[in-house]
Protein backbone atom coordinates (compact mmCIF):
# COMPACT_ATOMS: atom_id res chain seq x y z
CA UNK A 1 0.00 0.00 0.00
CA UNK A 2 1.35 3.45 -0.42
CA UNK A 3 -0.36 6.71 0.81
CA UNK A 4 -0.87 9.51 -1.31
CA UNK A 5 -0.72 12.54 1.40
CA UNK A 6 -0.91 16.75 0.95
CA UNK A 7 2.92 16.76 0.58
CA UNK A 8 5.63 20.32 2.09
CA UNK A 9 4.15 23.01 -0.36
CA UNK A 10 5.91 25.81 1.46
CA UNK A 11 6.91 28.00 4.38
CA UNK A 12 3.70 29.19 6.36
CA UNK A 13 1.55 27.10 3.99
CA UNK A 14 -0.60 24.62 5.99
CA UNK A 15 -3.35 23.24 4.39
CA UNK A 16 -4.57 22.99 0.24
CA UNK A 17 -7.81 22.37 -1.20
CA UNK A 18 -8.57 19.32 -3.38
CA UNK A 19 -9.10 20.79 -6.81
CA UNK A 20 -9.92 18.36 -8.62
CA UNK A 21 -9.09 14.60 -9.34
CA UNK A 22 -7.13 13.10 -11.93
CA UNK A 23 -8.43 9.25 -10.90
CA UNK A 24 -11.20 7.33 -9.77
CA UNK A 25 -10.98 4.54 -7.03
CA UNK A 26 -10.35 1.33 -9.35
CA UNK A 27 -7.94 3.15 -11.51
CA UNK A 28 -4.37 1.60 -12.25
CA UNK A 29 -1.45 4.31 -11.72
CA UNK A 30 1.56 4.26 -13.08
CA UNK A 31 4.37 5.60 -10.70
CA UNK A 32 4.60 10.13 -11.62
CA UNK A 33 1.30 9.84 -12.74
CA UNK A 34 -0.48 12.83 -11.74
CA UNK A 35 -2.84 11.86 -9.12
CA UNK A 36 -5.10 14.97 -7.78
CA UNK A 37 -4.83 18.92 -8.27
CA UNK A 38 -4.35 20.92 -5.08
CA UNK A 39 -4.64 24.37 -4.66
CA UNK A 40 -3.38 27.05 -2.87
CA UNK A 41 -4.21 30.99 -3.09
CA UNK A 42 -2.66 31.49 -6.57
CA UNK A 43 -1.06 28.05 -7.53
CA UNK A 44 -2.48 24.83 -8.11
CA UNK A 45 -0.25 21.93 -7.61
CA UNK A 46 -0.22 18.44 -9.09
CA UNK A 47 0.60 15.34 -6.80
CA UNK A 48 2.10 12.58 -8.43
CA UNK A 49 2.04 8.74 -7.49
CA UNK A 50 5.30 7.66 -5.70
CA UNK A 51 4.55 3.81 -7.20
CA UNK A 52 2.17 2.42 -9.74
CA UNK A 53 -0.65 0.21 -8.69
CA UNK A 54 -4.43 0.53 -8.28
CA UNK A 55 -6.45 3.30 -6.39
CA UNK A 56 -8.09 1.90 -3.51
CA UNK A 57 -8.92 4.52 -1.57
CA UNK A 58 -10.15 8.48 -2.31
CA UNK A 59 -10.66 10.17 1.16
CA UNK A 60 -11.25 13.72 0.17
CA UNK A 61 -13.60 15.34 -1.74
CA UNK A 62 -13.31 17.81 -4.24
CA UNK A 63 -13.54 21.11 -2.83
CA UNK A 64 -12.45 20.22 0.29
CA UNK A 65 -9.51 21.24 2.31
CA UNK A 66 -6.73 19.04 4.02
CA UNK A 67 -3.72 19.66 5.96
CA UNK A 68 -0.19 18.94 4.62
CA UNK A 69 0.94 15.66 5.55
CA UNK A 70 -3.01 14.50 5.25
CA UNK A 71 -3.43 11.04 3.31
CA UNK A 72 -5.81 11.73 0.33
CA UNK A 73 -6.08 8.24 -1.29
CA UNK A 74 -4.18 4.78 -0.84
CA UNK A 75 -2.62 3.06 -3.83
CA UNK A 76 -2.66 -0.66 -3.32
CA UNK A 77 1.18 -1.21 -5.34
CA UNK A 78 0.54 -5.32 -5.23
CA UNK A 79 -2.82 -5.10 -7.38
CA UNK B 1 25.47 27.93 -11.13
CA UNK B 2 25.34 31.44 -9.36
CA UNK B 3 28.16 32.63 -11.29
CA UNK B 4 26.35 31.71 -14.75
CA UNK B 5 24.70 34.46 -17.23
CA UNK B 6 22.42 32.66 -19.00
CA UNK B 7 20.35 30.65 -16.59
CA UNK B 8 17.08 31.11 -17.93
CA UNK B 9 16.24 30.95 -21.76
CA UNK B 10 13.63 34.40 -22.69
CA UNK B 11 11.31 33.57 -25.87
CA UNK B 12 9.37 36.12 -27.10
CA UNK B 13 6.18 34.90 -28.75
CA UNK B 14 4.74 38.14 -29.43
CA UNK B 15 1.14 37.88 -29.80
CA UNK B 16 -0.23 34.40 -29.39
CA UNK B 17 -3.35 32.74 -29.11
CA UNK B 18 -3.95 31.38 -25.94
CA UNK B 19 -4.38 28.02 -26.22
CA UNK B 20 -1.03 28.15 -28.03
CA UNK B 21 1.41 29.59 -25.58
CA UNK B 22 -0.53 27.51 -22.86
CA UNK B 23 0.58 24.22 -25.35
CA UNK B 24 3.97 25.46 -25.34
CA UNK B 25 4.58 26.07 -21.45
CA UNK B 26 2.89 22.28 -20.88
CA UNK B 27 6.04 20.94 -23.52
CA UNK B 28 8.01 23.12 -21.84
CA UNK B 29 7.04 21.64 -18.45
CA UNK B 30 7.94 18.26 -19.80
CA UNK B 31 11.40 19.13 -21.31
CA UNK B 32 12.41 20.87 -18.00
CA UNK B 33 11.38 17.68 -15.89
CA UNK B 34 13.81 15.80 -18.58
CA UNK B 35 15.71 18.20 -17.33
CA UNK B 36 15.53 21.31 -20.35
CA UNK B 37 16.88 24.81 -19.46
CA UNK B 38 14.18 27.06 -16.59
CA UNK B 39 12.58 28.86 -19.83
CA UNK B 40 10.82 32.21 -19.58
CA UNK B 41 8.19 32.74 -22.44
CA UNK B 42 7.27 36.65 -23.02
CA UNK B 43 3.65 37.30 -24.74
CA UNK B 44 0.31 39.05 -25.95
CA UNK B 45 -2.67 37.97 -25.87
CA UNK B 46 -5.69 38.64 -27.89
CA UNK B 47 -8.76 39.23 -25.68
CA UNK B 48 -9.38 36.36 -23.33
CA UNK B 49 -10.71 35.19 -20.27
CA UNK B 50 -9.31 32.76 -18.31
CA UNK B 51 -10.55 31.07 -15.00
CA UNK B 52 -8.39 29.08 -12.38
CA UNK B 53 -8.79 25.65 -11.20
CA UNK B 54 -11.82 27.13 -8.65
CA UNK B 55 -12.46 30.30 -10.11
CA UNK B 56 -16.32 31.00 -9.96
CA UNK B 57 -18.24 31.79 -13.18
CA UNK B 58 -20.32 34.52 -10.91
CA UNK B 59 -16.93 36.45 -11.74
CA UNK B 60 -17.88 36.92 -15.38
CA UNK B 61 -20.44 39.79 -14.91
CA UNK B 62 -21.16 40.75 -18.27
CA UNK B 63 -21.54 37.71 -20.04
CA UNK B 64 -24.11 38.37 -23.37
CA UNK B 65 -21.12 41.47 -23.78
CA UNK B 66 -18.13 38.79 -23.73
CA UNK B 67 -19.96 36.26 -26.16
CA UNK B 68 -20.54 39.32 -28.64
CA UNK B 69 -17.19 40.74 -28.47
CA UNK B 70 -16.00 36.80 -29.51
CA UNK B 71 -14.16 37.20 -26.21
CA UNK B 72 -13.46 33.14 -25.24
CA UNK B 73 -13.56 32.22 -21.86
CA UNK B 74 -11.24 29.19 -20.84
CA UNK B 75 -10.74 27.00 -17.71
CA UNK B 76 -7.54 25.94 -16.87
CA UNK B 77 -5.13 24.80 -14.67
CA UNK B 78 -3.83 27.04 -12.40
CA UNK B 79 -4.28 28.70 -9.11
CA UNK B 80 -6.43 32.40 -8.75
CA UNK B 81 -9.72 32.86 -10.17
CA UNK B 82 -10.65 34.48 -12.98
CA UNK B 83 -8.59 36.89 -15.55
CA UNK B 84 -8.61 38.45 -18.51
CA UNK B 85 -5.40 39.37 -21.06
CA UNK B 86 -5.81 41.56 -24.13
CA UNK B 87 -3.36 43.37 -26.40
CA UNK B 88 -0.53 45.80 -24.80
CA UNK B 89 -0.73 43.73 -21.61
CA UNK B 90 2.51 42.18 -20.78
CA UNK B 91 2.21 38.61 -19.95
CA UNK B 92 5.02 36.61 -18.87
CA UNK B 93 4.78 32.53 -18.39
CA UNK B 94 8.23 31.08 -16.08
CA UNK B 95 8.50 27.60 -17.08
CA UNK B 96 11.06 27.02 -13.71
CA UNK B 97 11.94 24.12 -11.71
CA UNK B 98 10.74 24.73 -8.05
CA UNK B 99 13.29 22.49 -6.65
CA UNK B 100 16.08 24.97 -7.60
CA UNK B 101 14.17 27.49 -5.26
CA UNK B 102 13.47 25.55 -2.31
CA UNK B 103 10.08 23.96 -3.13
CA UNK B 104 8.67 26.21 -1.14
CA UNK B 105 5.40 27.82 -3.28
CA UNK B 106 4.93 30.81 -1.80
CA UNK B 107 8.34 32.10 -1.71
CA UNK B 108 7.82 31.77 -5.59
CA UNK B 109 4.52 33.85 -5.33
CA UNK B 110 6.25 36.42 -3.29
CA UNK B 111 9.81 36.66 -5.88
CA UNK B 112 7.20 37.02 -8.44
CA UNK B 113 5.53 39.90 -7.02
CA UNK B 114 9.03 41.45 -6.50
CA UNK B 115 9.77 41.31 -10.12
CA UNK B 116 6.52 42.96 -10.92
CA UNK B 117 7.37 45.64 -8.00
CA UNK B 118 10.80 46.25 -9.41
CA UNK B 119 9.69 46.49 -12.78
CA UNK B 120 7.43 49.07 -12.31
CA UNK B 121 9.63 50.99 -9.83
CA UNK B 122 12.49 51.59 -12.93
CA UNK B 123 9.26 53.69 -14.51
CA UNK B 124 9.04 55.17 -11.02
CA UNK B 125 5.93 53.54 -10.14
CA UNK B 126 5.87 52.47 -6.89
CA UNK B 127 3.52 49.54 -5.90
CA UNK B 128 2.77 47.19 -3.30
CA UNK B 129 2.06 44.18 -1.92
CA UNK B 130 -1.46 43.50 -0.08
CA UNK B 131 -1.90 40.74 2.46
CA UNK B 132 -3.73 38.09 0.84
CA UNK B 133 -4.23 39.42 -2.00
CA UNK B 134 -1.24 38.00 -4.10
CA UNK B 135 -0.44 40.75 -7.05
CA UNK B 136 1.12 44.05 -7.02
CA UNK B 137 -1.25 47.26 -6.47
CA UNK B 138 -0.50 50.71 -6.61
CA UNK B 139 -2.76 52.55 -4.47
CA UNK B 140 -6.16 50.46 -4.15
CA UNK B 141 -5.81 49.72 -8.07
CA UNK B 142 -4.34 46.46 -9.28
CA UNK B 143 -2.24 46.58 -11.72
CA UNK B 144 -0.42 42.85 -12.07
CA UNK B 145 -2.15 40.08 -11.29
CA UNK B 146 -0.26 36.85 -10.61
CA UNK B 147 -0.99 32.96 -10.54
CA UNK B 148 0.61 29.54 -11.40
CA UNK B 149 0.27 25.65 -11.55
CA UNK B 150 3.11 23.34 -10.74
CA UNK B 151 3.56 19.86 -12.25
CA UNK B 152 6.22 17.93 -9.94
CA UNK B 153 7.95 21.19 -8.88
CA UNK B 154 7.96 22.73 -12.29
CA UNK B 155 6.06 25.77 -12.55
CA UNK B 156 3.91 27.60 -15.70
CA UNK B 157 1.17 29.67 -16.25
CA UNK B 158 2.55 33.15 -14.44
CA UNK B 159 2.05 36.91 -14.72
CA UNK B 160 -0.08 39.23 -16.40
CA UNK B 161 1.32 43.19 -16.33
CA UNK B 162 -1.24 45.87 -17.22
CA UNK B 163 0.94 48.07 -19.58
CA UNK B 164 -0.87 49.68 -22.57
CA UNK B 165 -4.21 47.14 -22.55
CA UNK B 166 -7.46 48.53 -22.61
CA UNK B 167 -8.60 48.66 -19.07
CA UNK B 168 -12.23 48.81 -19.64
CA UNK B 169 -12.55 44.91 -20.77
CA UNK B 170 -11.93 44.38 -17.07
CA UNK B 171 -15.88 45.27 -16.34
CA UNK B 172 -16.75 42.30 -17.82
CA UNK B 173 -15.13 40.15 -15.22
CA UNK B 174 -14.84 40.52 -11.33
CA UNK B 175 -10.93 40.06 -11.51
CA UNK B 176 -9.78 37.31 -9.82
CA UNK B 177 -12.96 37.72 -7.93
CA UNK B 178 -11.99 40.92 -6.39
CA UNK B 179 -14.26 43.97 -6.27
CA UNK B 180 -11.42 45.80 -7.58
CA UNK B 181 -10.57 48.73 -10.43
CA UNK B 182 -7.44 48.19 -12.54
CA UNK B 183 -4.94 50.38 -13.53
CA UNK B 184 -1.88 50.36 -15.82
CA UNK B 185 1.18 51.53 -16.66
CA UNK B 186 0.18 53.83 -19.29
CA UNK B 187 -2.72 55.08 -17.48
CA UNK B 188 -0.66 55.80 -14.32
CA UNK B 189 2.20 57.49 -16.63
CA UNK B 190 -0.17 59.17 -19.04
CA UNK B 191 1.49 58.30 -22.02
CA UNK B 192 2.30 55.10 -24.10
CA UNK B 193 5.53 52.84 -23.13
CA UNK B 194 6.94 50.85 -25.79
CA UNK B 195 6.13 47.10 -25.05
CA UNK B 196 9.57 46.08 -26.70
CA UNK B 197 11.33 48.02 -23.72
CA UNK B 198 9.37 46.84 -21.43
CA UNK B 199 10.07 43.15 -22.26
CA UNK B 200 13.95 44.23 -22.50
CA UNK B 201 13.43 45.40 -18.78
CA UNK B 202 11.94 42.73 -17.20
CA UNK B 203 14.05 39.71 -18.73
CA UNK B 204 16.78 41.80 -16.71
CA UNK B 205 15.12 42.15 -13.56
CA UNK B 206 13.44 38.49 -13.75
CA UNK B 207 17.22 37.31 -14.18
CA UNK B 208 18.91 39.70 -11.53
CA UNK B 209 15.48 38.46 -9.04
CA UNK B 210 15.97 34.87 -9.32
CA UNK B 211 19.47 33.70 -10.38
CA UNK B 212 20.78 35.28 -6.85
CA UNK B 213 17.99 32.57 -5.18
CA UNK B 214 19.20 30.19 -7.25
CA UNK B 215 20.31 26.13 -5.39
CA UNK B 216 21.73 23.39 -6.96
CA UNK B 217 19.63 20.48 -7.13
Amino acid sequence: MSDIKVPELGEGIEAATVACWHVQKGDHVKADDDIVELVTDKASFNVPADAGGVVTEILVAEGREVEIGKTIAVIDSQA
Amino acid sequence: MKEEQNIFEFIDLGTVDYVEAWEKQKQQVEQCQQGAKDTIFLCEHPAVITLGRLGNRENLLLLNEIKSRGIKIIDIDRGGDVTLHSPGQLVVYPVVDLRRFGRDLKFYLVKLEQVVIDFFKEFDILTERKPGKTGAWFGEKKIASIGIGVKKWISFHGMSLNMGNDLTLFSLIRPCGLDVQMTSLDEIKKEHVDLHKAKEMLVHIFSNTFTREMVNV
